[in-house]
């Protein structure tokens, strides 16, 4: 029975050509928006973990309360020390020292006089210390746009637009004027090594980066650092074992009342993305429901058009004895067959779709030139695990149940007009 | 098996509500057939020719009175077990044909037996012996459309004699057929009920019909107005 209903699918183009079209439609989509929002959101946790606390950070309670100050004057000291136990603590995690500051740049003549000035918000990483995962994590290299990376001490990376608006090409020397741990004034003459953009308008429009050990000679922070970044070795940020390392850490310091006393946070908690995520997991939901709601609709619709082209092959049916469930069920499978295949075709285009802007992204630079959020303006899908099925259920059950509500119908023919009807 | 009594009704009655009056389309209707009989209702439009096919191929319960076919009282089916009694029992032939367009002759043929689940090499041997005796073995691959009026008839008698049952109901099969293709069809059924033994009961007002009956019932508001045995005029023996 299950070939006879196949050869009927494939020869009436009309009973199984539009409903699978609609399916491969709707699941390719359902997968490729999907994909689409996973990667939207991990761009911004990518990027915001990269470029700025990591997907954990530790940092003293009374840094963590004005973090938006960047008061460095109240960074976590005995970093060292800290580093070591975090590394045996919590080996799922590469741990590393970050400094941010603000400053101003002042750009000399060849008289020593200002010939430009601007402000900076700076970072500074470890790039050279051995087996340090800075490099790794920043990728610094595809983000040169002049220059080279710093090689030695005294150099830094400076946002290309930022050099630029100075008029600084590398190997152009800067004078940083800052502020030191103690309160003090700062400068330093540095070196421009190379000019960067990482593609998150926030960070390339005044942006200078250095070696922490620099920023701790600049700033007079030995053995100091306002954060303690930790970075999943997967690379992916992973939320209930964020939230349980955290947990784990602050635990240990719960009965202290030190306001220097080293506390750890999320990611999520960090960049206040909690509530972002929420939203997020709320709108794949509602596009999951929409395309579900929709292709029920229109499955729906084609039932009862196909129910009524067919309304003499189901009475003729009827009145050779197949029972009524019987004539049902086999509507119900016709859908089942075409929800299967329509699902499993819209699954592969939708993924393929999907790896395609996963490996290549789609540049959305020129209408983000002035966005401020921590993001890059190249997004790519994410294909997760969940993309594989996620278009398959909805797929099958639209089709499914739109042949089900559609076919409800065939429960009112009268058997008693039977031979009136189909003499018609 | 000839002398078998095959249909019984006894004060047939059935009643059709139409607004605020009601129709009765049949009215006291008591009538024998026995198996292997080759017999029409014949009588004007209205006259209750199909609601007595209706009721003895259970697909209407009557009002009132009894109809037992093969030995079941139609009046106390469920839907699944009148499903049954024609699925197993009964074959149907219609004056549209009535085939599934999307099948081939042999597969529209093929349909009964799947709904009785016979087995493939079964049902393989059952198909083609059907598709023979109605002459178009040779077009078992052919889509309705591509087949002409009389062979699309003789496709649906096919696969309404394709499970052997005893009784086949035909509604005025021949009257979308030209006289050639009606004495055609006619003379395959004949053939079927002389080779068989499968009782054919026609509901008609077509003259070709009723001159290969052999016996007559004339229906009038629904009431058996004659019942007379008939001497075919037509070629009975002459088989298709």
């Amino acid at each position: 029975m299950i070939r006879f209903l196949c050869l009927g699918l494939w020869r009436d183009r009309s009973r199984s050509l539009f409903p699978l079209l609609t399916v491969v439609i709707g699941v390719m989509l359902t997968v490729v928006m999907f994909s689409w929002i996973k990667g939207f959101t991990e761009n911004f946790l990518g990027t915001s973990a990269r470029l700025g606390s990591g997907h954990v950070a530790v940092m003293s309670r009374a840094y963590a309360g004005e973090r938006d100050q960047l008061p460095n004057d109240l960074a976590l000291t005995g970093v060292q020390g800290l580093l070591e136990r975090l590394h045996r603590d919590f080996p799922s995690f590469a741990w590393t020292p970050r400094i941010r500051f603000a400053g101003l740049l002042d750009v000399p003549d060849e008289k020593g006089e200002t010939r430009a000035q601007g402000p900076v918000g700076g970072l500074a990483v470890d790039l050279f210390s051995p087996g340090s995962p800075e490099p790794a994590i920043l990728d610094l290299e595809p983000t040169l746009v002049g220059g080279a990376l710093p090689a030695g001490r005294g150099e830094v990376l400076l946002a290309h637009e930022l050099a630029s608006r100075l008029g600084l090409a590398p190997g152009a020397s800067v004078t940083l004027i800052a502020g030191t741990m103690f309160g003090g004034m700062a400068t330093a003459n540095l070196t421009v090594a190379g000019t960067f953009r990482f593609g998150a308008p926030a960070m390339d429009r005044g942006m200078i980066l250095m070696d922490v050990a620099d920023a701790r000679a600049v700033l007079d922070m030995d053995d100091a650092a306002g954060e303690i970044a930790g970075f999943f070795h997967s690379g992916f940020y992973d939320r209930r074992a964020a939230e349980a390392a955290a947990a784990r850490f602050n635990a240990r310091f719960a009965s202290s009342q030190d306001p220097f006393a080293p506390r750890m946070d999320t990611l999520i908690t960090l960049s206040g993305m909690g509530q972002f995520l929420g939203y997020m997991d709320t709108i794949l939901g509602a596009i999951v429901a929409v395309f579900l709601a929709t292709m029920f609709i229109v499955l729906w619709n084609t039932g009862l058009m196909g129910n009524i082209r067919r309304y003499g092959e189901i009475g003729v049916r009827l009145a050779m004895g197949e029972t009524k469930g019987r004539v049902y069920r086999s509507l119900i499978g016709e859908a089942a067959i075409i929800g299967l295949a329509g699902s499993l075709i819209g699954t592969v285009l939708g993924l393929a779709l999907a790896f395609y802007v996963q490996a290549h992204g789609l540049d959305f630079g020129n209408i983000m030139k002035n966005a401020s959020l921590l993001m890059t303006t190249r997004f790519h899908t994410h294909v997760t695990a969940a993309a594989y099925v996620i278009g398959f259920i909805p797929g099958l059950a639209a089709t499914v149940l739109g042949a089900a509500t559609a076919g409800r119908a065939i429960y009112k023919r009268q058997t008693s007009r039977l031979l009136k009807e189909l003499e018609a | 098996m000839a002398d078998e009594l095959l249909i019984r009704t006894e004060e047939l009655v059935k009643v059709f509500p139409m607004g605020r009056s009601e129709v009765r389309a049949l009215n006291r209707v008591s009538l024998d057939f026995r198996a292997g009989e080759f017999a029409g209702l014949v009588g004007p439009s209205g006259s209750g020719k199909t609601t007595f096919l209706n009721v003895v191929g259970s697909l209407d319960a009557p009002t009132s009175g009894s109809a037992e076919v093969l030995g079941r009282r139609i009046e106390g089916l469920s839907h699944r077990e009148a499903a049954d009694l024609r699925n197993r029992s009964i074959g149907f032939i219609f004056q549209t044909f009535n085939l599934l367009p999307v099948y081939t002759a042999y597969e529209n043929v093929e349909f009964p037996l799947l709904l009785l689940r016979v087995p493939a090499a079964q049902r393989r041997r059952m198909v083609m012996d059907a598709l023979e005796w109605v002459g178009l073995a040779d077009r078992s691959r052919s889509r309705p459309a591509q087949l002409s009026g009389g062979e699309s008839q003789r496709v649906a008698i096919a696969r309404a004699v394709v499970k052997r049952p005893p009784l086949l109901l035909a509604d005025e099969p021949t009257a979308n057929l030209d006289a050639e293709n009606s004495h055609h069809i006619l003379r395959t059924m004949a053939a079927l009920n002389r080779e068989l033994g499968t009782t054919f009961l026609f509901a008609t007002h077509d003259e070709k019909v009723i001159a290969y009956l052999h016996r007559k019932i004339t229906l009038v508001d629904g009431r058996v107005e004659r019942d007379e045995p008939l001497t075919p005029a037509a070629g009975r023996e002459t088989g298709p």
